[in-house]
């Protein structure tokens, strides 16, 4: 026995080594099973993709960074190589960050590509979100999904803010002592939570420390597990795919991880890399030596925070400053609404698929994508909701866009103020008459087909554009999806003459469904009988 | 004494005791007020007042008035000094093209003899700050670091940490100090001209306001390293964001599309 093991040649040493591990770790069967995943392939699911790479690039930047960070608030006299500081009084931190960004080598390269891709990881958040919006991808099964994007986008967000306020230079003090206002204009608790969180009163000298332990390792400790959760939920359910021949809500139609996307992700990877560090490497972000150190005592104009906080920004910069007086306790609405509406700017997103699926009372499963133009309300309230997102990013921009364009700051303010409740009404209408003029165009092509840019001149004089039949797979693309008729209220008399009771709740839900789908909410696709009568030969234009 | 304590709530006995009391501050200023020092009358001097007049009544005299007293449509330039002419008319912003919120900086329009001219007219209405010499504004061995200091105290507020200029209220601006010379600058925190508040050196020394001269030549010149690479403006977050959207995630979404253009097709036979 023991001769024959011996006479049988030897595996090679790949092969050894995976042995080894699958007796380990059992990846054969892992391997076998996802291996040969199919994805579909569209630009816009790749949107996913550069937040996932930009987030890793802050990973790996940011460990950089902590090696030469000092998040700590002792004052100390700067004597580092940056001459208009020299002898200025400032925390450790902000020395700290003089130093990555002069002395330590490639500590500025670093720290510019680390800012960039968080502004490039968030832009590539909201922008995926838009595109998984749009298309419909958050319905059954992915609500779940949704939940766990929205969640990274928002950790992402304070992530963000405690990042770069922890250079304590006075921009982003001005940004800190901010938020620390929204926080003390809560009733009641206000005080009670800011003296919590900076340890004292502001700015006390715990808060670059806590906010150095949220920024390293809670919020991205949080939010790698999101983007685990959310890549295996993305497995699990296997992505979406638009309508077209052969792709149906059981199959996806693409190519398989191994090799193809392997290799398309992989270059990816890189792609995006070299382009942030491009970027980093040309263009100056957050100059922090510029900016000085924070003191309470000072403030500049300009100060605004990341894009990303931006809105927030708008919306306290734009809120006249109310406030109620009682009882010798100030309530400040000016600060406090706003703080409020942040919050349900935010929480509209979160929501939106359960409540898109109880209006439509849709509990089906969809792998298939709406193409925007065919689901006009939703894509009307999207680009409504964008809307007042881009006018408060307008309101918190509103010196810079004084000066840049020699306008008047209080215009701005108060176009602001019209524009955030009037925009997103006229968004909506607007956006709603586009889809519907999209599907119209859809159904002329169907069944006259496309403009083909030759003019014929017929016998008798008169000129006609010819025509090109679309082709197969063109017609069910542009035939594909479903079209919901408006839900009713059921009989309210049951079999028995006896009369149910209509509930709020459904009358309601009746109501909203009739706005969804209702009236002339959407075009009626061609029918195959309208498609036979025109092309069937004896028909004309 | 019975009549006039009768009378103290007269309806006009306010009046008469306010009447009573300007009268008493007015006689008090004109028998102790210093009397205006007599100027020494060198010829050169006289002549420059008499050539800068002339200038005056030309380019100026229809705003600001024909004794420069100021009219409806012009401020008093009695006491303005001769430099607050050299800045405002120095920097282009007088004469004033048209009313508006703020006088904007232009070309300039006199040549400096003419506007020391101008100035030694307008110094001649009454004192005021004069014309800074070279070593008061010189930036030559001024603490930059201090003066860095001072302008996050005393400037950043409207003109940003770096002097990039920013919003004031209805159409209202601090403008960028890039490219401002420092007699300009020192200029300017002397008099205070239009929104800007003044920094007489009773407030800020002489030597502080060289500091501050020297911080902004550092950090917002022509020569000014920016070690980042291109500044965007120097205006922070907004110019970052509006990059980032439109030449980062925008040229990565081509980079997507490019990626997505070019994948792995079964060959057609």
């Amino acid at each position: 026995m023991s001769t024959q093991t011996d006479t049988r040649k030897k595996a090679p040493a790949g092969e050894r080594v995976a042995d080894w591990a699958d007796g380990r770790l059992g990846i054969y069967s892992l391997a076998k099973a996802n291996m040969r995943k199919i994805f579909p392939d569209h630009w816009s699911f790749m949107l996913g993709e550069i937040a996932l790479y930009s987030f890793i690039i802050i990973i790996l930047t940011g460990v950089y960074l902590t090696l030469f960070f000092h998040p700590s608030m002792n004052e100390i006299e700067y004597h580092g190589s940056y001459v208009p500081m020299q002898g200025i009084r400032m925390t450790e931190a902000y020395a700290s960050t003089l130093d990555i960004s002069f002395d330590v080598r490639g500590g500025l390269l670093i720290r510019q590509i680390h800012h960039w891709a968080a502004l490039i990881f968030l832009a590539a958040m909201f922008v995926h979100m838009m595109r998984v919006f749009f298309t419909g991808a958050f319905r059954k099964p992915r609500e779940i999904n949704w939940l766990f994007g929205f969640l990274l986008f928002v950790l992402g967000m304070f992530t963000g803010f405690t990042g770069y306020s922890l250079p304590d230079d006075l921009l982003s003090g001005t940004g800190v002592r901010f938020t620390q206002g929204a926080i003390l204009s809560v009733p009641i608790v206000g005080t009670y939570i800011s003296m919590f969180l900076f340890g004292g009163e502001f700015p006390g000298h715990d808060m670059v420390a806590r906010f150095y332990s949220i920024h390293i390792l809670l919020l991205p400790g949080i939010m790698l597990g999101l983007v685990v959760a959310h890549l295996i939920l993305v497995f699990y359910h296997k992505h979406t795919q638009f309508a077209g021949p052969g792709r149906t809500n059981k199959n996806v139609v693409g190519m398989p991880l191994l090799p193809v996307y392997m290799a398309k992700a992989g270059g990816f990877f890189f792609l995006v890399f070299g382009v942030i560090a491009l970027i980093a490497g040309m263009f100056t972000i957050n100059p922090v030596w510029a900016l000085g150190p924070y003191r309470p005592d000072h403030v500049s104009t300009g100060a605004q925070p990341d894009w990303y906080m931006g809105f927030a920004e708008g919306l306290v910069r734009v809120m006249p400053g109310w406030e109620i007086n009682l009882w010798g306790h100030t309530l400040v609405l000016g600060v406090f609404i706003p703080l409020v509406l942040f919050g349900v700017v935010l929480a509209a997103l979160a929501v939106y698929p359960f409540i898109e699926s109880w209006i439509t009372g849709d509990k089906r499963e969809h792998h298939i994508l709406d193409r925007p133009r065919n689901a006009p309300t939703r894509t009307a309230l999207g680009v409504a909701w964008v809307t007042g997102y881009v006018i408060m990013l307008l309101g918190g921009g509103n010196d810079i866009f004084a000066t840049h364009f020699h306008l008047s700051i209080n215009a701005i303010t108060w176009f602001v103020r019209i524009t955030y409740f009037v925009g997103p009404v006229l968004a909506f209408i607007i956006t709603k008459r586009i889809c519907l003029g999209l599907q119209r165009r859809d159904k002329d092509k169907v069944l006259h087909g496309r403009e083909s840019g030759i003019i014929k001149r017929l016998p008798h004089g008169e000129f006609v554009e010819v025509h090109e039949p679309l082709s197969q797979s063109d017609l069910y693309k542009l035939t594909a999806h479903e079209q919901y008729k408006p839900a009713e209220i059921g009989p309210t008399v049951d079999e028995n003459g006896v009369r149910r009771k209509v509930k709020l709740t459904e009358k309601l839900r009746v109501k909203l469904n009739k706005g969804y789908f209702g009236g002339d909410h959407q075009i009626a696709k061609p029918t195959t009988e309208e498609y036979k009568e025109i092309t069937s030969g004896h028909g004309h234009h | 004494m019975k009549k006039l304590s009768a009378r103290r709530r007269h309806p006009l006995a306010a009046v008469v005791v306010l009447l009573l009391a300007l009268a008493a501050t007015g006689g008090l200023y004109a028998a102790f007020a210093p009397a205006d020092k007599a100027q020494a009358d060198v010829t050169a001097q006289s002549l420059a007042i008499k050539e800068g007049q002339k200038l005056y009544t030309v380019g100026c005299a229809s705003c600001h008035g024909t004794g420069g007293q100021g009219t409806s449509d012009g401020p008093s330039l009695v006491g303005v000094g001769s430099a607050a002419v050299d800045f405002q008319v120095g920097t282009g912003r007088m004469p004033a093209q048209q009313p508006g919120a703020q006088v904007p900086e232009k070309p300039v329009v006199y040549s400096q003899a003419e506007i020391d001219q101008l100035a030694a007219y307008v110094a001649s209405l009454g004192a005021g700050p004069i014309t800074p010499t070279e070593k008061q504004y010189s930036p030559e061995g001024a603490d930059i670091a201090k003066g860095g200091e001072l302008f996050r105290n005393n400037c950043a507020q409207c003109h940003n940490f770096t002097g990039e200029g920013g919003a004031l209220t209805e159409g209202k601006y601090a403008p960028s100090l890039e490219g401002v010379s420092p007699k300009h600058l020192y200029e300017a925190m002397q008099t205070g001209p239009q929104n800007m508040p003044s920094f007489p050196d009773t407030t800020m020394p002489e030597q502080e306001k060289r500091d501050i001269i020297a911080y902004v030549k550092t950090v917002n010149s022509e020569e000014t390293p920016t070690p980042g690479g291109f500044a965007l403006g120097g205006l922070g977050p907004v110019s970052e964001g509006l990059f980032g959207w439109i030449f980062g995630l925008g040229s990565l979404i081509a980079v997507a599309v490019w990626v997505a253009a070019h994948t792995a097709k079964a060959k057609k036979s």
